[in-house]
């Protein structure tokens, strides 16, 4: 088992279907992500991982063009076999890979659901637009197929069942249903099992984790919830501060980890050790809000190792796919 | 020793309104036949997903609703019925953290006067000089009183709740998922700091959550409802290790874990495990409901 946690081997060899280089993102003089470079292979599934204000939702909707007004990004997003960068990408060039080449999943059903329309026909609606089927009977039939390929219960009916008469699970599993739909090369999903009960997220899980592999797409899978990217993802990226602390599989991550944040991160969430007198490992203070961490190393206000070095970032260490930013961590090795 | 909070035979059903005019009113059982000892000083945990009844127990311990049948022992003293002018010691004697305490703290008023407000409700002789110790056994600096609620982070809001919940020092604090709106790394800290207050004002803890891995760390008994049912209870090792009912063992296989995921256990593995772990989880009322309207 252990030798198959490799995967950075094919991606040299492979083009990558999508490469971020030097991405930030900016809101006035706020500098809310800065210098985030990742690629993802054909079929890799990738965890980002971070908490609120991290970044990690702002470098999803800059994948997407969804950043609100006042928000622009810099950099370069490349997606393979699109000629143009989808950095400064007009509205026009992204609805044209937008459910097609690239979908995503959002945390809350509910408002990524057309509540006045019928499932059935919002499935439809993405084949259409798109013109992977020809007619609206084509359309319809593909969509109760899609329904069916998520394990909805009754397909049929379900497709005429409009958002409010779903459960939780059963709405997020149609938006999964309409992000697959046209089998996009690469699925992004932003906490889409946090609104979840814990027995239906092991469903939804499973089911990303299928359809995927069937169809053959990449995953950029964003969240807070450490175990739950040690499930589905082989490689992880750790974000804090708008910036990418550490990256690796998840194996090298999760059990060697060089950042002390995700040091701090693994220990706060393992609530199964006992540590000093029956407490639980924290990190001190709070995230800073979104645009006012620290200068130099955006983690060295709640670092225990930060020395005056920090004051300057941090060069990454290692190799892109496996490495990290901290000028400290060496000494523990 | 007789328990602090004895619960025998609680019932709640909610009755609907009418969805046609022909039509007959349909009732939700939100609670059925629950029974359940809480013993002073005990960490008491309560686990299930939505629509377990899990809310709707708490709000029958707070004396916040009234149960359709059964009844509710607090310190000896019959809740269930009990008009409100008879539930002051509750009032008292139990209070609240909530999930979201940007939603349950008044955003114009000053933390001072938010942790200060219990107090004077009970004519507290020095509630200023009682504010202070409040917030700082919560870890907040006592600066922070001259502020509001959105100056804070999500962490330390939550203790400002905490602080406004201990002001009347009460005996029982229902804390109703007080950590799943915050980060994983300001969660511990909130989890130790309520341990720890737990300890040193003796407190009955009643810890409500659908984390099942907090629980497991917080509590020394646990009750598992499903579908207002309560299926299991007992010590939360014993739960854990081995769940008897069906359900207990579809949630507890259903959690994801790093140990898990790094001894070869993948999505698709883990939803193996809870369906091999019990019946059918699409049982679930809400989905069939809409199937069938």
């Amino acid at each position: 088992m252990s030798t198959e946690t490799q995967p950075t081997s094919v991606e040299h060899t492979v083009k990558p279907v999508l490469a971020v280089e030097k991405l930030s993102v900016h809101a006035g003089d706020l500098t809310l992500v800065e210098d985030v470079s990742f690629a993802i292979g054909a079929g890799e599934r990738v965890g980002l991982i971070g908490e609120s204000g991290s970044g990690k939702s702002l470098t999803a909707t800059s994948l997407m063009g969804l950043l609100p007004d006042g928000v622009h990004s810099e950099g370069s997003i490349r997606l393979d076999g699109v000629e143009h960068d989808l950095v400064g990408a007009t509205q026009k060039q992204f609805s044209g890979l937008r459910g097609r080449r690239m979908a995503m999943v959002f945390q809350e059903p509910m408002t990524a659901l057309n509540p006045t329309m019928r499932v059935g026909d919002q499935v439809a609606e993405v084949m259409l637009i798109h013109k992977t089927e020809r007619s609206r009977a084509d359309a319809r039939t593909a969509a109760i197929r899609s329904l069916e390929r998520v394990r909805l219960p009754d397909p049929e009916k379900i497709a005429r069942a409009y958002p409010h008469q779903l459960s939780g699970g059963q709405r997020q599993r149609v938006v999964l249903a309409i992000a697959l739909a046209n089998g996009p090369e690469l699925l992004l999903c932003d906490e889409p099992t946090t609104a979840l009960d814990v027995t239906v997220q092991a469903h939804m899980l499973d089911l990303i984790s299928t359809g995927i592999r069937e169809r053959g797409s990449a995953l950029l899978f964003i969240t807070h919830d450490l175990a739950v990217v040690a499930t589905i993802c082989e490689r992880v990226l750790v974000m804090y501060g708008g910036r990418i602390v550490e990256s690796g599989t998840v194996r090298e991550v999760f059990t060697n980890p060089r950042h002390p944040y995700t040091q701090g991160l693994i220990a706060a969430s393992d609530l199964e050790t006992d540590h000093a007198g029956g407490r639980l490992v924290t990190i001190p203070g709070s995230v800073p809000p979104a645009g006012s961490f620290p200068s130099g190393c955006v983690f060295r206000t709640r670092c225990d190792l930060a020395t005056d070095q920090c004051a300057e970032s941090p060069l990454w260490t290692g190799e892109p796919e496996r490495g990290f930013a901290c000028w400290n961590s060496g000494e523990h090795t | 020793m007789s328990p602090l909070i004895q619960v025998r035979d609680l019932t709640r059903v909610y009755r609907r309104p009418r969805t046609s005019l022909t039509g007959g009113r349909h009732s939700v059982v939100a609670l059925r036949d629950v029974s359940l000892d809480i013993q002073a000083g005990e960490r008491f945990g309560i686990v299930g997903e939505s629509g377990s009844g899990k809310s709707t127990l708490i709000r029958l311990l707070a004396g916040l609703d009234q149960p359709t049948s059964g009844s509710i022992l607090f310190d000896g003293h019959e809740i269930a019925g009990a008009p409100e002018r008879k539930l002051g010691f509750l009032r008292r004697q139990l209070q609240f953290v909530f999930q979201d305490p940007m939603g349950s703290l008044d955003p114009r008023m000053r933390v001072r006067h938010i942790v200060a407000e219990p107090l004077v409700a009970q004519g507290h002789p020095n509630p200023a000089q009682r504010v202070d110790e409040l917030l700082e056994a919560v870890g907040l600096s006592p600066a922070a009183a001259d502020r509001f609620p959105h100056q804070f982070s999500g962490g330390q809001r939550q203790r400002i709740s905490i602080a406004r919940a201990l002001a009347p020092q009460p005996t029982v604090l229902v804390a109703d998922e007080p950590v799943s709106a915050l980060d994983v790394s300001v969660r511990a800290q909130i989890l130790n700091l309520l341990l720890d207050l737990a300890e040193e004002f003796s407190l009955t803890l009643i810890f409500v959550s659908h984390d099942l891995a907090v629980v497991r760390r917080i509590c020394d008994n646990v009750g598992v409802l499903h579908h207002g049912e309560l299926v299991e209870h007992g010590p939360t090792r014993q739960l854990y290790d081995q769940p008897r009912h069906a359900y207990t063992r579809r949630l507890v296989a259903a959690v994801p874990t790093i140990r898990k995921a790094l001894s070869g256990v993948d999505a698709e593995e883990l939803a193996r495990g809870v369906l091999s772990a019990g019946a059918d989880p699409t049982d679930d009322p809400e989905e069939k409901a809409a199937l069938e309207s």
